[in-house]
């Protein structure tokens, strides 16, 4: 036992020990004595809170006029101001309507009515008899089936409980089409043009001075009538131009800029949100949602945050005209990764 | 009962009149009879319950009100709506309809706005209630299985804010979907199926927003109302738990008679809430929809957030590196078919943080009463210091989920204490280990130290701040003796020894039970008694009261 304390008043620390618990416990005093409110005694005191309790009352009848007030009387016309104004009116007639009733119903229950804590006992939430009972009727119950005696029909009955839901489950399959090959390609091909997001404008290589960044769609993106934004979700790319000796292309992507412009894929590697700052000083680009920071000068390769693959690039060259196009679609799914990526 | 009352029963006054007519034909003044003076315990900490509730009774209202205008179609239009900035912009008719509650309905924005505000506030609420619940062990037999309704309505929650979240299809809430649908990719085998069959086909597509809309306003909303049902109606079968205190035991409730004073008190609180909730919708805008433009894949803007309640889950995202100390954390794996990719940089943070706490929800009254072998019922509520190991633990989990949720403002805590963002990620990925160790350490010891003053009051007395001179020189505060029933409150708990492991019927203690020992010594290790009448007798003055490291001082507290 140690140097622990038995409890005894020769020592002040005190353990609880097993057995001598009930006695050494303090006892429960019981109930403290109630004791009266002002208004319990005080007939102005009740009086007044009586008062109190109608004026509330009263502050809310007001504030459901201030509603009726501000949804009449305040004129939307175009503008935010005004709209602004009708909601904080109609807001704090509702809040005056609301809490008024609210604490006036509080008050008058605090100060008026009986403040007396009464005890009630608990019951059994069941007796031992009922449980008793219950147990032998599902063991009748059970008995009178002869599921047990029978398990050729326990067993073929399992099976086909295990199986019928299984259409509930296969008749979702409609909810979409397989996913195929839709997440490798993108509408990016030989020839076509980048050009501005949103206005659809195509870019000429002179255009692009050294540290800018444009935000690229491909040409006819905006003419789709169907499937625009899940083009769009795939082909965003951001088109940038550096120093050609500080971009680091490796074997076989020499020539997948053109002058120190480069183009690559703006949707995050991570879970796909744009990637939509670009730090010119740092040749970083930043993904504002998780923060995944990719380097420009290393193909884009991940520097810092939760993505783990580099942006993809996007082949670019010049037409006849001088205008920046892709030389094929990107090499790779652009995005969030995915189980069959490969 | 008809054929008696029939003829028994006569009333004299209108109300009489009334409750016969009604008894007469589908009964029910056994009902009141029952309810209309059940005792209910009042405490300051039991609003956050009613809080929820409330919150979501204004869900409803506020909710039905929306579908009246809400479109949740995805199918392109031209805004020609009063709000200039977008007027002529291609975008869906879910946007476009939220702009026309916000701009063209009187009363449309302050209905989106108490809306948007009541959810918050209702997840708030749901999750403060669980706190309570937690740190007071209401959870406890026979409560456990409504912890776990509980623990289910926390998480039905989360998924009513956010798919009511996205239903407006703007710019901040399209990008909500594309993290999902990147999180929902990185789920081996089946994820890419997931996406398409979610989205019918490519992110975006053109159904989501319907369906949304289906598990937003009637099938989310309807299995909460389901388990709020079945909640209360446990809550009445258990009758409320109490304080513990003077006159409060495990046999009896003792609080206001339900008619009149606690369905006042509770029937007024509605209306303060839906009052506060208004007065935040008229004060304070809450997504500005019109702000952020229709969803396009292509900008963002930094420094947007998602509701708070997702921040945690976002936190997680962003705490997890892609690269861990050179090693990629996607991994390319060469099965007979091909390559496959395993995405752990995404599919951890998503799954193991919320998997943990989760699941050490769900368990925990299992758990600890597995610890500590109590299968008494429990109607009085701990105070949270005098139950240290579980007060550490539940403070451990809080932070562990805080640092997360700090974590999903890692760029605003950057901008704003002008720090590099890179170094914020490092502490806090640091934090995220160690911040519930520490959290635990601290918490354990304030409980004890709150302990330990508890039982110098109940022994001493509080101080008075007078000090006297005693006749040989000596001086001393003034002490002044608690009456006993303030005494009661500060020594009616129990603090049960550490407990060896049991043998089995061979006299084996067996590994279960050995470890059950250990765990039973890592809670009731560090202890402080009770006071007890001896010691208050034998009133010495001046004693050192600290904690009693049990030791190898096993034996079982008789239950
Ligand atoms: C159960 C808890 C619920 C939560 C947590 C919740 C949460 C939300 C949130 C955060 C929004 C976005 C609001 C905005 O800023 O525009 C929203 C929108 C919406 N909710 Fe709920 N909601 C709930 C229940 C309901 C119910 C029961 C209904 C209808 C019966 C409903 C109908 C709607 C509609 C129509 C919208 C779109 C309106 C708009 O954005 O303009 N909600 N919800
Ligand atoms: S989506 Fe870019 S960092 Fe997460």
């Amino acid at each position: 036992m140690g140097n622990h304390s038995d409890g005894t008043p020769t020592s002040s620390d005190a353990v609880a020990k097993a057995g001598q618990n009930e006695v050494e416990k303090f006892q429960d005093p019981g109930l403290p004595p109630h004791r009266l409110r002002l208004a319990d005694t005080d007939p102005r005191a009740a009086k007044r809170a009586e008062r109190q309790v109608a004026a509330l009352f009263v502050v809310s009848a007001i504030g459901t006029l201030l509603f009726f007030f501000a949804y009449f009387g305040i004129r939307l016309d175009d503008t935010i101001g005004t709209l602004r104004l009708q909601n904080l009116f109609l807001g704090l007639g509702t809040a005056f309507a609301m809490l008024g009733i609210g604490t006036g119903i509080v008050h008058w229950a605090r100060a008026l009515m009986p403040d007396h804590e009464v005890s009630e006992e608990r019951h059994e939430i069941r007796s031992e008899e009922d449980r008793q009972a219950a147990v032998k009727i599902v063991d009748d119950i059970v008995d009178e089936t002869g599921i047990k005696r029978r398990p050729l029909i326990r067993n073929t009955l399992l099976g086909a409980l295990a199986l019928a839901p299984l259409p509930a489950i296969v008749v979702f399959r409609d909810l979409g089409p397989l996913p195929g090959d839709a997440l490798r390609h993108t509408m990016w091909d030989e020839g076509v043009r980048l050009v501005r997001d949103p206005t659809g404008t195509p870019i000429k290589a002179s255009d692009v001075t050294i540290g800018s960044a444009f935000h690229v769609i491909p040409e006819g993106l905006n003419e789709l009538h169907e499937g625009k934004l899940e083009e769009k979700a795939k082909a965003v790319v951001l088109l940038m131009r550096l120093n050609p000796e500080e971009l680091n292309p490796s074997a076989g992507r020499e020539d997948w800029g053109y002058n120190g412009i480069v183009a690559y894929s703006k949707i995050c590697t991570h879970v796909g949100c744009p990637v939509a700052l670009y730090e010119q000083q740092t040749h970083h680009l930043l993904c504002p949602c998780h923060q995944s920071t990719f380097d420009l000068t290393q193909e884009c390769k991940v520097i810092f945050g939760p993505a783990k693959r580099p942006l993809p690039q996007l082949p670019i060259k010049v037409d006849a005209e001088g205008y920046l196009v892709a030389q094929s679609d990107f090499h790779e799914p652009v995005g969030p990764s995915f189980w069959e990526r490969g | 009962m008809s054929a008696a009352s029939e003829t028994t029963y006569t009333p004299t006054t209108k109300v009489g009149h009334i409750t016969n007519f009604v008894d007469e034909r589908v009964g029910g003044s056994g009902i009141l009879r029952e309810f209309g003076r059940k005792v209910f315990p009042d405490h300051w900490s039991f609003m956050f319950g009613e809080v929820a509730l409330y919150s979501f009774v204004i869900l409803l209202l506020s909710g039905t009100f929306l579908t009246f205008f809400f479109d949740p179609s995805m199918a392109e239009t031209h805004y020609d709506g009063p709000y200039v900035p977008l007027k002529g912009i291609e975008m869906s008719v879910a946007y476009s309809s939220s702009l026309n509650i916000s701009f063209d309905i009187r009363g449309g924005l302050f209905m989106r706005q108490v809306h948007h505000w009541a959810a918050l506030l209702f997840v708030a609420s749901v999750s403060v209630h669980m706190l309570r619940v937690f740190f007071t062990g209401a959870f406890r037999k026979p409560r456990e299985l409504n912890w776990v309704v509980g623990g289910v309505l926390v998480i039905l929650s989360m998924a009513a804010g956010f798919t009511g979240y996205s239903l407006p299809d703007d710019l901040l809430s399209g990008n909500g979907l594309r993290i999902i649908d990147g999180v929902m990719k990185s789920i081996p085998i089946v994820g890419t199926y997931l996406s398409f069959f979610l989205f019918g086909g490519e992110f975006p597509g053109t159904v989501i927003i319907g369906r949304l809309y289906v598990l937003h306003i009637l099938l989310i909303p309807a299995i909460i109302l389901l388990m709020v049902v079945v909640h209360l109606f446990m809550v009445v079968v258990h009758k409320h738990t109490q304080y513990p205190g003077p006159g409060r035991n495990d046999r009896n409730v003792v609080g206001y008679p339900l008619g009149p004073v606690y369905a006042a008190k509770a029937g007024g609180f509605f209306f303060i809430v839906f009052g506060v909730v208004a007065l935040m919708a008229a004060a304070f805008t809450i997504n500005p929809i019109w702000n952020y433009g229709p969803y396009d894949p292509s900008p963002v803007s930094a420094g947007t957030q998602p509701d708070w309640y997702i921040g945690w889950v976002d936190g997680a995202l962003r705490l997890m590196p892609g690269w861990l100390l050179g090693l990629p954390m996607e991994w390319h794996i060469p099965l007979p078919w091909g390559v496959n990719t395993l995405s752990l940089n995404v599919l951890l943070p998503a799954l193991v943080p919320a998997g943990i706490v989760f699941t050490v929800l769900f368990t925990y009254p299992w758990i600890e009463r597995w610890i500590t072998r109590d299968n008494r019922e429990h109607h009085v509520l701990d105070r949270p210091r005098n139950v240290p190991t579980r007060t550490a633990i539940g403070v451990a989990g809080f932070v562990f989920y805080c640092v997360m949720w700090a974590a999903a403002s890692s760029d605003l805590i950057a901008t704003h204490f002008h720090v590099s963002l890179n170094d914020v990620t490092y502490w806090l990925r640091a934090l995220f280990f160690i911040g519930p160790v520490l959290a635990f350490i601290v918490a354990k010891r304030v409980a004890l130290a709150l302990q330990r003053k508890d039982r110098e009051i109940a022994l001493h007395g509080r101080e008075t701040g007078r000090i006297v001179r005693l006749p040989h020189g000596e001086y001393q505060e003034v002490h002044a003796q608690l009456d006993e029933y303030k005494r009661y409150k500060l020594v009616g708990y129990e603090s049960p020894l550490p407990e060896a492991g049991i043998p089995n019927a061979k006299g084996i203690v067996d590994k279960k039970e050995k470890r059950r020992a250990m765990l039973s010594r890592f809670f009731f290790e560090d202890r402080v008694a009770p006071a007890t009448p001896a010691e208050l007798e034998a009133g010495h003055g001046h004693g050192h009261h600290e904690a009693v490291e049990a030791g190898e001082d096993t034996k079982a507290v008789s239950h």
